[in-house]
């Protein structure tokens, strides 16, 4: 996992609530037994005009111009922003995936749904929570000005505006440890693996009947 | 004694550690299917990491899995690769699965109940939102990602964080012909598809009470659709009695130790909850959703909204988006919608109560001419099998309807069971979002009474009508 300390990109306005997962990668691309190769497929219903199938040649597909992510001013957009409830629907961390893959490192919401929300931890990208009038702000400013960019400061919290405004946000400290270092859950857990033993012994005796 | 909520129970006597408010929970059972699982599988496999505990597993082909003759295989060569992936990865670590051709094989959140695999009082992850449908046994059921599914695979836990609870109380009776996904659409529809983010929603009361294990099951698998990531009920003589003498389930000493354990599994009287949602269980009418994502709904005695009336421009806009999608008029009353087909199926209601349901209505009936399709998808084969000795299946074809091998099938399309653009669907699945279905499909989320009533009228009809 690529560790996540201070970046700088360009906004995507995404202006819709309850994006679901269905919408960010549809299911036909989650019969895939790889973790990459996601992104060109990110949204396909709304980016292409065709029905997109696996294995496709992409240069041979009509994209929708009216697409946000097919302008040409957001074509180097590293930072998505969008409405409440993002991510909602099901668990696939294709999802995560295909957003990374397709260069984002960085979602600004209201709010997500909860199973998104950790998937994206887990692949290097940081999910901000701001209020809706902090959202609503930043859509006219990006709608205002064209190649509108932020900084955002995980070490110290902050996202920093084109005016230098500071605007500070919450992160849960172990997720933010992990982001920073690029650490593997796993790696860490196992670390643990002797308490998890210990805890083992005791519940097998005490429900005995799970063996 | 502090008073505690179930879900206070569940979470903490499986908690290994703590490190400020970041818990490693232990995992007793873990659910695997062939869509989430096999770059977990990938990941043990690049760093030489055993799973934990193999026993914990239980593996099973469903998203994919073709719904007509199965001898002749599987025709789409990607959706093979990722059901022999799973064929794979389960020899290769030695963990329990029920193949493709296994009589026991279905969804995954069907057979883990059926086959007592689902306890009450344990930890069940899955890589699949619905695994909350598991709370119905008074676990502590989640639904993770992939990344969780290797964690799971490799440490036996998941790292969590504690949920706040939520309440929600279902008092008084349901008229007759209301189900547990009446309840699920009625809860949605009131707190809306986030409502429940951040929480874990206990359901009590005199309706939930009521339910049969299906019911609650149906349920349950629903509160991801009301964004909570488990729901869960007290564990009664119903629970008990369901899970008595199933494969898995523990066996004679052993279940009477268990059974006084999990008597415990409900909150406590004076537990506190964050939240508490009520409603009146009498005056829950059948629910047909209207748009594009389950909180869209309203009763069949009602009609599609006027965007016009919507003081909120971004949910004016989302109804207006909706209803575009869907291909519906604003203040179009419900059972004026004719449908084109008509699924009945899911991990929400194919077992055998919803079955005996839809059969109750449509026997001796048939299907009306503008329906295309009207196919019926039991949850497993042992669900099939049943349905077959009670005589539901020749009732559904004798009715018109197709008599499918189990699987998840049209609840999202992943194999060759699918609408066609344009098409609108009655489904008892549990997501009407765009596409869901097949590419610009339309779906409206029913019971399965309700599926059963509208493939005979070939429009939504209110269930309470019919005798
Ligand atoms: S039936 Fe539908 S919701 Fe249930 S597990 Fe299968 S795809 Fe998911």
């Amino acid at each position: 996992m690529k560790p996540f300390i201070i970046h700088t990109g360009i906004l995507a306005p995404l202006d819709r609530a309850n994006v679901d997962t269905d919408a960010i990668i549809p299911k036909q691309f989650l019969k895939s037994i790889k973790k990459t190769g996601f992104g060109p497929h990110l949204f396909d219903e709304w980016r292409y005009i065709d029905h997109g199938e696996p294995g496709m040649d992409l240069t041979q597909r009509k994209k929708n111009p009216d697409f946000v992510l097919n302008q040409a001013q957001y074509e180097k957009a590293t930072i998505l922003i969008t409405r409440e409830n993002f991510g909602c629907g099901s668990s696939r961390e294709h999802a995560a995936w295909a957003i990374e893959d397709f260069g984002f490192r960085v979602i600004l919401a209201p709010s997500f749904a909860d199973i998104f929300f950790s998937n994206c931890f887990k692949n290097g990208l940081l999910p901000i929570v701001f209020p809706s009038e902090t959202i609503d702000h930043l859509f006219k400013s990006i709608y205002a000005n064209k190649g509108y960019a932020l900084t955002i400061d995980l070490e110290n919290q902050f996202v920093v505006l084109p005016s230098n405004e500071k605007i500070s946000f919450q992160v849960d400290a172990f997720r933010k440890h992990c982001l920073m270092n690029g650490l593997d859950d796993i790696g860490l857990t196992m670390q643990h693996s002797e308490s998890i033993k210990a805890f083992e012994k005791s519940y097998y005796q005490k429900n005995s009947w799970l063996l | 004694m502090q008073a505690k909520t179930l879900y206070e129970k569940l979470f903490e006597s499986h908690i290994v550690r703590e490190d400020a408010g970041t818990y490693l929970i232990y995992i007793d059972r873990h659910l695997v299917h062939e869509v989430t699982s096999p770059q977990a599988f990938e990941g043990l496999r690049i760093n030489h990491r055993p799973v934990w505990r193999n026993k914990s597993v239980l593996a099973v082909p469903d998203h994919n899995v073709p719904t007509t003759d199965r001898s002749l295989g599987i025709s789409d060569p990607i959706s093979k690769i990722q059901v022999e992936t799973l064929d794979e990865n389960c020899n290769h670590f030695g963990l329990t699965q029920f193949p493709m051709n296994d009589n026991r094989q279905g969804i995954v959140h069907v057979i883990g109940p059926e086959q007592g695999s689902t306890l009450p009082g344990m930890t069940i992850v899955c890589g699949d939102s619905h695994t909350s449908t598991h709370g119905a046994f008074g676990a502590l059921a989640m639904g993770i990602g992939t990344s969780e599914v290797e964690h799971v695979l490799a440490t036996q836990c998941l790292i969590l964080k504690k949920f706040k609870t939520m309440e929600v109380r279902v008092d008084g009776k349901l008229n007759k012909g209301i189900t547990a996904k009446d309840i699920a659409l009625a809860l949605i529809g009131k707190i809306g598809t986030a409502g429940g983010t951040g929480y874990a929603i206990e359901f009590a009361g005199e309706s939930i009470s009521d339910l049969s294990m299906e019911g609650r099951m149906t349920l349950c698998n629903m509160a991801i659709e009301a964004g909570a990531r488990a729901g869960m009920v007290a564990v009664d003589e119903v629970t008990i009695s369901y899970v008595d003498n199933r494969p898995f389930s523990p066996k004679g000493e052993a279940f009477e130790k268990a059974k006084s354990y999990w008597k415990t599994l409900h909150s406590d009287k004076d537990a506190k909850f964050d939240k508490t949602i009520t409603l009146n269980g009498n005056e829950i009418l059948p629910q047909v959703t209207w748009g594009t994502s389950p909180e869209m709904v309203v009763s069949i005695e009602g009609m599609t909204p006027d965007p016009k009336k919507e003081n909120d421009p971004s949910k004016r806009k989302s109804i207006e988006d909706a209803l575009v999608y869907m291909g519906l008029e604003p203040n179009l009353p419900i059972s004026q919608i004719s449908i084109d087909k008509i699924f009945i199926g899911s991990c929400t209601n194919s077992r055998i109560e919803d079955l005996r349901e839809a059969a109750n209505v449509l026997k001796g009936k048939k299907i009306a001419k503008n329906i295309k399709l009207a196919l019926v998808v039991p949850g497993s084969g042992l669900v099939k099998l049943q349905a077959e000795k009670e005589g539901l299946d020749k009732i559904f074809v004798e009715a018109g309807f197709e008599w499918r091998e189990p699987g998840c099938s049209m609840c999202l399309a992943m194999n060759a069971d699918r609408l066609n653009p344009g098409e609108r669907c009655a489904s008892t699945s549990n997501r009407n979002f765009e596409g869901r279905q097949g590419q610009g499909g339309r779906t409206h989320l029913v019971s399965p009474s309700m599926a059963a009533a509208a493939s005979i009228y070939g429009h939504f009809v209110d269930i309470r009508s019919l005798n």
